[in-house]
């Protein structure tokens, strides 16, 4: 065996499963006897429900059941919960108007689920669903945050007056005005972030069963977190108690925060398989995916700083618009506030900070963490809004950044927006990423890429984000109605080999290989002697499950807590066979030794005698090698760094071309450099992916004109240089991995970096912003209307 | 009910189907091969990449009863019957070029049939011009092009290069 520890690149455990298509995916499973649903869809945007005639379905060949949202409700079905509850500025909570499983009285978005049918196959469900009569009478309705809080919009929601979900407000806004009433410089900069469809590539699966006998129901979903979703839809929409309620999550083919949330489907099927006595499976199709999977992002704002005349930062003021769509999801209230309000502070020292937010609704898929969730939206706000600075001031935007760093020595650093950041070091970051993409070196490229015809841009981001998330009593006093601890159960069993059962979800990060390395690390068992077991509520004690980053930082950090009862236990059990006393017995390399002494037995050796009792202090000591740990962290993590991007421009086209990209994270403690990498250059992709290509467009009467793969601009293998992505990490204080996470920096980080090398490209032709995504058409439009201010070099 | 006959890494099968039945779902529902993915309903992801008589095709794109008499090879087909993985599915695992996995098989399918296709080298950029229909949404593709470049000698019997 070779190195297999903390920092070795092992080749991942799980991928001769994928590589030989013998994954199992929800969609791969099937139960015996099971019936199919299809789920009838609102193809309005708003709109009263006047009837819904369902006698041909019903009588159509196949056809087990048709449900609409009146059978749940005679039911006693509930709404779909949201999970935080926000205040406004006057103390008063959020407007939380009920979220229907199925719909009831009304449609609120294209997309919003209505009737189910449930056939004997997928097809004559198919074929019945098309024999749906539904009545509607059409509403006003709204799509645009800005379109929704004009004084007679269209209301989604009677119990919501003028589509206001909350209006809240963080920092101090008397101080902020007070430092822009004296500041030599003020900046101001409108923007926004553009909507995106998740679009993990496995599309939303569920299969309910029941079992008569016991009482016993099962759902098996495309979730990232079964634990939550047995919590929601037990407690709040079916009133199953838990213990007659098992979740699983087999593999997931991705989620990037879509699949976080409690979704009606997954009710849908578990109700009716109670209601039929018999097993009920659904599949989204990708068409249906795009109209009721969670959106992300969806933001207009408006962003002020407060300059000195050297350019120090003196203080911030931001108003953000931002989009619910038409139901409160899961996460949705907390995205644009705790997730992103509390990060304007940035990297930087900027003493005084006020944000105001106000959330809208409107008919249009709800709207949730997409991944970074808050975090991308707040590094955009405040990257683009360096380079405007210095377009406005003439001062040099890395000098600019430089000056205004929170500096290594500063930390712990409590910014003036709640959040106290425990370390980082953001020159060192930034220096070793402009070494690397040669950013001296840039002038002369551009100028060879003028003599091409091309329109060279280089860009910087520097940024902090927060993530492993996170301390359950913060995020209660934010809102949360959850705790975030995280939960692991290490298994050492009689001979040695290990199962870790953790409350964490892998859909693509490689868990079950980073945790094996974590055990190999702390009890020196070969990875292939560790099987880590995650997304099944009958066999994890429980968890809150993987967003945020936060698998290892809080996960990893519950592994290291149980296997620190593993060894306490195990210095016993050795100390009794050796007779040594306990505080003579040491754990290295697997082996208790007895200290001064060539004594020592293997954990094996201990593993036996506890589950083999002969031979064993069982006066003092339970038999059995099987430790549980509840982790609840005491604060945030903070990864940071410095991403570069180099554009091309075509100027005949349009197109932007993506040439360099360079990565310098610091994501704390790295397990597995590999995955770490992975992980960065597929954030770096989705962040490419918006800043350049990526658009969810709805127009004004509330219609997806991005439904499709043929029309939402996904990135392809084509739109990418290699990246260069790489590590410069400082540890996280308060963890004792020293983890901070790295599954969304490359999102979080990229966007803006590329948008101001767009801008950059483009500064002959006086362009000062440019909205996301920063595609063809816009910028042939900026080349056919701007005249260059001076000839290209 | 209609009844097509084909052959699935390397079985015979003969199997009733309705008119309307996609390749893939013959894959998937009536043959159990469910490492054949379906990721779009647009013919766009590439999931659903099988060889037909050895070139890749979308199974989304094609009846059932069209592949009457073909050969046809899934994911679930290439590695050797000792369980040996091909080399374009070592790669894969070598380069770290598959996070999720639900991606994987239609890409690695895609992959083979690219190199195979190109005897005479492929350049990064050919690699990436010819994953033009495949999506995947973890890896940034990054991975995936290395691993390609790395199982182009090995499939044809040449020395690496230097990339």
């Amino acid at each position: 065996m070779g190195f297999e520890g903390i920092g070795a690149s092992v080749r991942r455990k799980e991928d001769h499963r994928f590589l030989s298509g013998r994954g199992h995916y929800t969609d791969d499973l099937n139960q015996p006897g099971q019936a199919h649903a299809v789920i009838v869809r609102s193809d309005r945007p708003h709109a009263r429900l006047l009837g819904i005639d369902a006698a041909a379905a019903r009588a159509a060949p196949g056809v087990v059941a048709v449900f609409t949202g009146a059978d749940l409700e005679a039911d006693g079905v509930g709404g779909v919960p949201c999970g935080w509850q926000l205040h406004n500025k006057d103390g008063s909570p959020m407007a939380e108007p009920k979220h229907p499983v199925l719909a009831v009285g009304k449609v609120r978005h294209v997309g919003d689920p209505v009737c189910v049918v449930i056939g004997e196959t997928r097809q004559e469900a198919r074929n019945a669903a098309e024999l749906l009569q539904i009545d509607y009478e059409d509403l006003p309705a709204v799509a645009s945050v800005r379109d929704a809080i004009v004084p007679g919009a269209g209301q989604v929601h009677d119990d919501a007056a003028g589509n206001v979900c909350y209006d809240w407000q963080i920092g101090d806004g008397a101080v902020v005005d007070q430092a822009f009433a004296t500041a030599k410089f003020r900046v101001r900069l409108d923007l926004t972030n553009n909507r995106l469809v998740p679009n993990a590539m496995e599309p939303r699966a569920a299969i309910g069963a029941f079992d008569p006998s016991s009482g016993d129901y099962t759902l098996w979903t495309t979730s990232q977190n079964p634990h939550v979703i047995r919590l929601l839809m037990g407690a709040f929409v079916l009133h199953i108690p838990e213990h007659k309620l098992r979740v699983v999550a087999p593999d997931v083919g991705g989620g990037f925060g879509s699949k976080i949330y409690h979704y009606a489907e997954e009710a849908i099927v578990t109700w009716a398989a109670g209601r039929l006595k018999r097993p009920v499976k659904w599949t989204a199709d990708r068409s249906e995916a795009f109209i009721s999977d969670a959106h992300g992002r969806d933001h207009v704002s408006t962003a002020e700083m407060a300059l000195d005349a050297e350019g120090t930062f003196l203080a911030l003021r931001v108003r953000t618009l931002c989009n619910m769509g038409a139901y409160l999801s899961t996460f949705a209230p907390a995205v644009p506030t705790y997730l992103y309000a509390t990060l304007l502070a940035g990297c930087y020292r900027t003493p005084a900070i006020h944000a105001e937010v106000k959330a809208v609704f409107t008919n249009t898929v709800p709207v949730d963490a997409y991944r970074g969730a808050g975090r991308p939206e707040a590094t955009f706000l405040l990257e683009r809004l360096m380079d405007v600075i210095a377009h406005d001031t003439g001062l040099d935007r890395v000098a600019l950044r430089r000056r205004n760093f929170i500096p290594r020595e500063a930390f712990p650093y409590q910014t003036p927006v709640a959040l106290e950041y425990d370390s980082g070091d953001y020159h060192a970051t930034l220096k070793t990423a402009l070494a690397a993409a040669d950013w001296d070196g840039f002038p002369a490229r551009r100028a060879e890429a003028a003599r091409r015809g091309k329109l060279r841009g280089i860009g910087i981001s520097t940024y902090v984000e927060a993530c492993g998330i996170a301390p359950s009593k913060v995020v209660g006093s934010l809102g949360a109605r959850a705790g975030l601890f995280e939960v692991a159960n290490i298994r050492v069993h009689p001979t040695g080999s290990v199962t870790v059962f953790t409350g964490t979800h892998s859909h693509g990060q490689g868990h079950e290989t980073t945790f094996a390395q974590l055990v190999s690390d702390q009890l020196g068992v070969p990875i292939d002697q560790v099987d880590v077991v995650h997304g099944d509520t009958a066999k994890i004690p429980f968890g809150m499950g993987t967003y945020g980053s936060r698998s290892l930082a809080v996960g990893g950090s519950a592994m290291v807590k149980a296997m620190d009862k593993v060894i306490a236990k195990g210095r016993k059990i050795a100390a009794h066979l050796m007779e040594a006393s306990v505080d003579d017995i040491e754990f290295r390399d697997g082996r208790f030794h007895v200290a001064g002494t060539d004594k020592s037995k293997a954990l094996s050796d201990i593993s036996l005698a506890a589950y083999i009792p002969h031979n064993y202090p069982i006066e003092e000591l339970e038999p059995g090698l099987d430790e549980t740990a509840f982790y609840d962290p005491k604060n945030f993590t903070y990864p940071g760094g410095c991403h570069v991007c180099e554009v091309e421009i075509d100027r005949d086209t349009g197109t932007v071309q993506v040439v360099n990209f360079v990565g310098v994270d610091d994501v704390g403690r790295v397990v597995n450099p590999m995955i770490v990498e992975g992980q960065v250059q597929g954030g770096v992709a989705q962040g490419i992916g918006q800043a350049l290509m990526e658009d969810a467009i709805y127009d004004k009467q509330g219609q997806l004109l991005t439904g499709s793969f043929m029309d939402y601009r996904m990135p392809r293998a084509g739109d990418f240089p290699p990246m260069h992505v790489t590590t410069e990490n400082t540890l996280c204080t308060h963890n004792p991995l020293g983890a901070k996470g790295c599954g969304e920096v490359g999102a979080i980080g990229s966007p803006p970096s590329v948008i101001n090398a767009v801008v950059d490209a483009l500064r002959d032709y006086g362009v000062r912003h440019l909205d996301m995504p920063a595609t063809a058409p816009k910028i042939w439009s900026i080349l056919q209307t701007q005249q260059p201010r001076m000839a290209a070099e | 009910m209609p009844q097509v006959s084909l052959t699935v890494n390397g079985k015979q099968h003969s199997v009733e189907v309705e008119g309307r039945t996609l390749l893939v779902e013959l894959l998937r529902e009536k043959l159990g091969l469910t490492g054949t993915h379906v990721g779009c309903d647009t013919s766009q992801c590439g999931a659903c990449v099988v060889h037909v008589d050895g070139k890749s095709v979308k199974a989304c794109t094609m009846l059932a009863l069209q592949a009457q008499g073909q050969s046809i090879t899934t994911i679930e087909g290439i590695a050797h019957a000792d369980g040996t993985l091909h080399p374009m599915q070592e790669m894969f695992r070598e380069h770290h070029a598959l996070q999720c996995g639900f991606c994987t098989p239609g890409m690695v399918m895609s992959a083979i049939d690219l190199v195979q296709m190109h005897p005479e080298g492929l350049s990064e950029h050919e690699i990436r011009d010819g994953l033009e229909g495949n999506l995947c949404r973890c890896t940034g593709y990054h991975n995936i092009v290395k691993a390609i470049a790395a199982a182009w000698p090995i499939m044809h019997g040449k020395e690496a290069v230097a990339a």
